[in-house]
């Protein structure tokens, strides 16, 4: 299991398009994957999971990867967050 | 007669005849969600996933359209919706929750996305309470889909639909099933609901106000669709006039079939072409039966309304085709989609005003794609040379002439694909918007043909929503304004050398025809229903006479003198000759 904690930077915040492009980049590995804000524990494969994260600019987020390809799950989704979501 | 007249209620006689059946109530998103209990699981789950996909297909018809109109950052809420379709958490909790629970999977649903919205309803973001709308309007797509399922297998017998509006894809969802008749609380003359009865010959009763209200599920209705009443649990003396009535009607439909082969000619020999218009594919028998020379309007959105997404080239030609050979050798005039704003976009993108929005030929302009498949299946379908196609809502020459320029495209490409059509395919154009009127001669010299649409004509130059029933009153087709118009329509239309036609209801009005013939129109399209009333009219009158009443008519300052005056003319000369029948 991964933990890792990522930070929102984007002016938008996770809106509509970055939550559907996490949903599409959790769904190509086997790991589990969540998100986890102010208690909420969200499953990152589910995009009406994702889309009730109300994430603006600098709040935190815990990722969390189960499964046998969580490393590279894990640097990939990391690094969408870390480009502020290409925006 | 004080106690007859508490169980007749009044409203508008959208649709004539007669019809005599129990009450179905069509309640939609109003109604309730219960959570009943169900025994088939299977059943269940199949009825989920065919929601669910059918809500997916709907999705992408919408998007397709709209993408490049939307922005990006609408089009990724489409997108995302599309995946919440496909969510794999949420779609199996909902099988697991059908299976385990036991409840009908409308409630299920309803139940199970509520959560997700008044999780979005907490936080104070305000872009999260917009979120929750798109949620929301998903969430009511999957169980209107749901329910759609449900009342098709409901209606077994025969039923008169009581509703608050009929939408255009409820008419197409209960043409299939037996619906004698239309009841609603909504709509004026010109709603869809009234379009489509008139066309498929099925009595409506519309703007009852509350009709759908004071109707209870099963309760035996007689409908009057000639003076707009409708009778709740009618007593013995009432059924037993109007099932007097019902056999005269039949009686006198045998009389008005034998008018089948003769022309539409007045005494004085001028004939009249009388087309029909086409809505569902359903009409084309009724169409030849009663005689049409052919095909004044096909409305193709209105054909393809029931397929979930927009049809290809192929299945459009095919059903061209099929329209194009049982009609040989009489000419069909297909009209291009006119698809308005309001029924393509979604709710929370409505434009606030869709009749002056992006609409007719706008859009087809907009969306090449979509426009050159649908120019390639009609020409594709040309090759018998009995096709014409028609543009909607023409508003300016350079829209004729970036039309055309596209036509000859699709052309250069069947060409070269070896395809056989028609090369000389008539084009023409909806008059329907007072700036084609006023250039109408500039835009006859252009085009093979010009059909008067009048019912957004009249909407346009009076500025009256024939929908919004505070105004609709005022929505008049012998306005001064309307008569001048169609005159400069007519007369300049001749000088051009361009035929000229009219498709819209005010040619199916009895009172009306007669000022057409008169101001010059040489052909009428109308509903396959109301051809054989309008010929004989035609054929008991003089062009002579019908000149000097048109001459009178656009003298008159009022709607109210013309109104007057048609309505004397028709109780002189026609009122014995059709008696009973209107």
């Amino acid at each position: 299991m991964i933990e890792r904690k990522v930070k929102i930077i984007n002016n938008a915040g996770l809106h509509t398009r970055p939550a559907a492009n996490i949903v599409k980049l959790a769904s190509k590995y086997k790991c589990e994957f969540s998100l986890i804000k102010d208690g909420l524990n969200i499953n990152g494969k589910s995009i009406i999971g994702v889309m009730t994260l109300a994430a603006e600019k600098g709040s935190e987020i815990t990722l969390v990867f189960d499964g046998i390809d969580e490393e590279l799950a894990a640097s990939e989704i990391v690094d969408y967050f870390n480009r502020g979501f290409d925006e | 007669m004080k106690s007859e007249s508490e169980n007749i209620l009044k409203g508008i006689g959208a649709a004539p005849g007669i019809a005599i059946s129990q009450a179905f109530i069509y309640k939609k998103e109003k109604e309730e969600i219960t959570n009943e209990s169900i025994t088939d699981i299977d059943e269940a789950l199949e009825n989920l996933d065919v929601a669910l996909e059918k809500s997916k297909k709907e999705l992408r018809k919408i998007f397709s359209l709209a993408v490049d109109k939307l922005g990006e950052k609408r089009a990724a809420i489409f997108d995302a919706q599309i995946m919440i379709l496909d969510d794999p958490i949420l779609v199996s909790t909902l099988q697991n929750r059908i299976k385990n629970e036991m409840r009908i999977p409308e409630y299920i649903v309803n139940d199970e996305i509520s959560k997700y919205t008044d999780l979005m309803n907490l936080s104070h973001e305000p872009y999260m309470k917009e979120r929750s709308h798109d949620i929301e309007d998903i969430k009511n797509r999957i169980v209107r889909n749901l329910k759609k399922k449900k009342w098709k297998s409901k209606i077994t017998s025969d039923v008169v639909v009581v509703t608050s509006t009929v939408s255009p894809s409820d008419t197409v969802l209960f043409s299939r099933v037996n619906v004698k008749g239309y009841v609603t609380d909504f709509g004026g003359l010109t709603s869809h609901a009234a379009i489509v009865a008139r066309s498929l010959n099925i009595p409506a009763v519309v703007g009852l106000h509350d009709a759908s209200n004071r109707i209870k599920e099963g309760d035996l209705l007689i409908i009057d669709g000639f003076k707009g009443e409708v009778f709740v649990n009618p007593d013995e003396k009432q059924l037993h006039y109007y099932q007097k009535k019902i056999s005269q009607l039949q009686k006198q439909d045998t009389e008005l079939n034998k008018l089948r082969e003769l022309p539409a000619k007045t005494l004085d020999g001028k004939e009249i072409q009388l087309f029909a218009n086409l809505e569902l594919i359903d009409e084309i028998e009724l169409i030849t039966r009663n005689g049409a020379k052919g095909i004044g309007l096909v409305r193709t959105e209105q054909l393809f309304e029931e397929y979930e997404a927009f049809p290809d080239e192929e299945e459009q030609y095919k059903v061209y085709k099929t329209i194009a050979e049982r009609i040989y050798p009489e000419t069909v005039i297909i009209r291009t989609f006119d698809i308005g704003g309001d029924k393509v976009l979604p709710v929370d993108l409505k434009e606030p005003n869709p009749f002056l929005g992006w609409r007719g030929i706008r859009l087809l302009l907009d969306s090449p794609q979509l426009f050159k498949s649908q120019i390639r299946a009609i020409l594709r379908a040309s090759s018998h040379k009995n096709l014409k196609l028609m543009l909607p809502m023409i508003t300016s020459i350079s829209e004729i002439k970036k039309s055309k320029e596209i036509i000859n495209e699709c052309k250069e490409e069947l060409k070269k694909e070896d395809f056989a059509f028609d090369k000389h395919m008539g084009v023409g154009i909806m008059v329907e918007v007072p700036s084609a009127a006023v250039l109408i001669r500039d835009f006859a010299e252009e085009v093979d043909f010009v059909s008067i649409g009048t019912n957004d004509l009249i909407q346009y130059i009076l500025a009256v929503d024939r929908g919004n029933e505070i105004v609709s009153s005022l929505y008049q087709e012998f306005h001064p304004a309307v008569v001048r118009t169609l005159h400069h329509i007519i007369s300049e239309s001749k000088n051009a050398g361009t035929m000229v036609s009219m498709c819209g209801e005010m040619a199916a009005d009895p009172f009306a025809v007669p000022l057409l013939v008169g101001l010059g129109l040489d052909s009428l399209s109308v509903s396959a229903s109301a051809i054989p009333l309008i010929k004989k009219i035609i054929r008991n009158l003089t062009y002579k006479e019908l000149q000097s009443l048109a001459t009178e008519c656009l003298a008159f300052k009022t709607e109210k003198e013309i109104n007057n005056r048609m309505r004397r003319f028709f109780n002189e000369k026609e009122k014995d000759h059709i008696k009973n029948l209107y």
